[in-house]
């Protein structure tokens, strides 16, 4: 049976020392947060697999640096939602608004609606999945992992990136610096595919995706390249 | 050529060489970097921090004690030093036993036994040190008994574990060296090690960001560090480091954004790797910015709540003792600290004159290949240095350091290095008086405050 806490009644910094009771046991328990009411910081820094069920809007960073947690946000995300995240599944079943999944080295992040500007800002390992459409300069210097949306990417996609893979169904807008479309090969139609999945996907077909990363470039300074920077 | 139709064309030339005239306008210097640029399409990129003259604190003086004020009996009477951080909100305050800190200064930048080092020393001398942009290595963790673990824009290692094993938390919003800069570590120095810990390809070029990727503005931050202070269970310090630009204003929003401590680096602070124009035509020197930044704690009933670590340029106990006496509750270094563990050390002479630079001189730190092993992740040279020796040798200098303060803050007549105040100093130019808000020597002038 899940345990349910009413922040309401309650305050956040009750609620996430609850949660972190968890932390570091390995122990698994269920959590439902009710009246968010778009508060700020909730279920950050969970490192145990324990999953939270979050019922209606957050605010800022919800699920931020999350280890192992699987939190589902039922409702909208403010800015920053699982950022810096290492491990875990963190779900949005609205939209997040900017700089979603900024920074995080692993796990994986689904956000069913739509995402604002920089989603996927410096990410760093993590695979992101975006039902709808994304905002400008999403993937800014994306260093790892892969990012995959259905719907359609803004301006300046992939900016500065190093080496992760971008995946994209709709239309882009426009590429940033050094990003460049590249073949979708077999084994990049693999891994979409599998990543769809695991975002429990349906009704996107890996081959209509693109696929764009870097042309690396801009990996070390050369004269000639001063007019990208 | 015969003896005296010789002597004739030395003294010619002799007098020819005399008539040379250097121009104030373009120098050699200045004239060999528009060669430098001419050759290379390229700026130029070094450590060190700015070059140029400022006012600094060594355009202060201590009035001392007189018929009165008492002095205090130096070695007998107790002068006491130690500081405590983040008193504001954290649970766990950080207790320092003197008033200077080892500042932030990456792994990547430096070698993983110079980071080893810059713990051991500080620990032996009851201090912080501070990790940097490239993450926490657990060499410096195991061999710091207080560390700063830095969030910095480009959160290369950024890790949840790493944050709550920190001591305090910094968030670096600038830095003194390049106000609106971020970071830069060139291939030479993304060894397999360094780009492991930074996501990143080995030997890439590379520029970090130089905003934040998840927050924009002060209103943003404070919940970025609530966030912080959630993760870690409010027991940590938060620090809020700022470049001197618009100080007053930058202090003020720092702590409206909840910082417990404000770390404020001037002008001439130290850099890895910066452009050299960056460098030098960035920010505010410390002395102005110091005091522009206590007066806004000041304004706020915020002196000594929020505390304030200021650093650039700090290199004696002087320095120390003239920052807190302008109201700072301690002083943090960088720059000093690798000099001190050996970086620009006389016996390399000859390794400094083949990268053609000369110990005194070498700034190169960019380049990783550091004759002292110090900023450099070649493995070879880093093995030329040792990390015990090297923390022996900066427990001694912040030791020096903390005694040459101590010995000041008697002379004044103080118990606690703390009770310095601006009243004990006074300026030895108009600048420095302007800037620091202290009399002119000999006057009760303080430019723009009442008449000469
Ligand atoms: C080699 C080196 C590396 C540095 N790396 C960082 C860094 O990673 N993060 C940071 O905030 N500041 C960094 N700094 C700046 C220092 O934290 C500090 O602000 C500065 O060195 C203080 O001035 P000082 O060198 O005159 O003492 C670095 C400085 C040096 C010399």
């Amino acid at each position: 049976m899940s345990q349910r806490y009413d922040l309401a009644q309650g305050s956040t910094r009750e609620l996430n020392s609850w949660l972190h009771h968890y932390n570091g046991t390995g122990e698994s328990a269920a959590w439902q947060v009710v009246n968010p009411n778009g508060a700020h910081n909730l279920a950050v820094g969970l490192d145990a697999p324990i999953t939270v069920d979050i019922e209606g809007h957050v605010g800022y960073y919800c699920a931020g640096m999350n280890k192992y947690a699987q939190v589902t946000v039922h409702g909208n995300a403010g800015p920053g939602v699982a950022e810096n995240m290492m491990s875990g599944l963190v779900r949005i079943t609205g939209s997040a608004s900017q700089y979603a999944g900024a920074t995080a080295h692993g796990g994986l992040l689904v956000i069913e609606g739509d995402a604002s500007s920089r989603c996927g800002i410096s990410m760093k390992g993590v695979d992101i999945v975006v039902h709808g459409s994304i905002g400008h300069m999403s993937a800014f210097m994306a260093q790892s992992g892969r990012l995959v949306v259905c719907g359609d990417a803004g301006e300046a996609l992939g900016d500065s990136l190093y080496e992760a893979r971008l995946y994209v169904r709709g239309n882009v807008a426009g590429l940033g610096a050094d990003c460049v479309e590249k073949p979708m090969k077999d084994k990049h139609k693999l891994e979409l595919e599998k990543l769809l999945c695991e975002a429990g996907i349906t009704g996107a077909d890996a081959g209509e995706f693109r696929r764009f990363g870097s042309a690396r470039k801009l990996y070390n300074f050369n004269v000639d390249n001063a007019d990208a920077y | 050529m015969p003896t005296k139709r010789r002597r004739k064309h030395d003294n010619d030339k002799q007098e020819l060489r005399s008539r040379l005239r250097e121009s104030a306008t373009f120098p050699r210097s200045v004239i060999a970097e528009i060669q430098r640029a001419a050759r290379t399409g390229i700026y130029d990129i070094r450590g060190f921090g700015a070059k140029r003259h400022v006012p600094t604190f060594d355009d202060l003086l201590f009035l001392g004690a007189s018929m009165s004020r008492y002095p205090l009996e130096g070695y007998r009477e107790r002068c006491d030093t130690n500081v405590t951080l983040g008193t504001r909100y954290a649970k766990k305050p950080i207790e320092l036993k003197i008033p200077v800190t080892v500042a932030g200064m990456s792994f990547g930048a430096l070698s993983a036994p110079a980071k080893e080092a810059l713990g051991r020393g500080a620990t032996i001398a009851g201090t912080s040190t501070t990790t940097g942009d490239g993450g926490m290595t657990p060499e410096e963790r195991e061999h710091s008994k207080i560390l700063v673990y830095q969030l910095l824009p480009s959160r290369y290692g950024m890790n949840p574990d790493d944050l709550r094993r920190a001591d305090a938390i910094e968030v670096v919003v600038g830095q003194g060296a390049k106000p609106g800069g971020g970071g830069m570590l060139l291939g030479q120095k993304i060894s397999p090690r360094v780009a492991a810990m930074r996501d990143l390809p080995a030997g890439i070029d590379q520029r970090s960001a130089c905003r934040h990727p998840d927050w924009t503005g002060p209103d943003d931050l404070k919940i970025k560090i609530e966030e912080l202070r959630e993760i870690t269970n409010w027991e940590k310090p938060i620090y809020i480091k700022i470049g001197a630009a618009r100080t007053y204003y930058d202090t003020a929003l720092a702590v409206k954004a909840g910082a417990d401590v404000v770390v404020l680096d001037g002008m001439q602070g130290g850099t890895a790797a910066t452009q050299d124009v960056f460098i030098e035509h960035v920010g505010i020197p410390t002395l102005p910015a110091l005091r522009q930044a206590v007066e806004a704690l000041q304004d706020l009933d915020m002196h000594r709540k929020v505390q304030l670590i200021v650093s650039g340029g700090i290199r004696t106990g002087a320095d120390v003792a003239k920052a807190l006496a302008m109201g700072a509750d301690a002083v943090s270094i960088g720059v000093a600290a690798l000099i001190a563990l050996g970086d620009n050390g006389p016996e390399f002479e000859d390794d400094y004159n083949r990268l053609d630079s000369s110990a005194g001189y070498y700034d190169d730190w960019h380049e990783g290949r550091d004759p002292a092993g110090i900023s450099t992740q070649d493995d070879e040279l880093a093995a030329r240095f040792d990390p015990v020796l090297g923390g022996r040798r900066l427990a001694n200098y912040l030791r020096v350091l903390t005694l040459e303060a101590q010995t000041l803050a008697r002379a004044n007549g103080k118990s606690h290095v703390h009770n310095l105040e601006p009243e004990d100093l006074v300026a030895l130019t108009i600048e420095a008086a302007a800037m620091a808000k202290v009399p002119l020597a000999g006057t009760d002038w303080i430019p723009g405050h009442g008449k000469f």
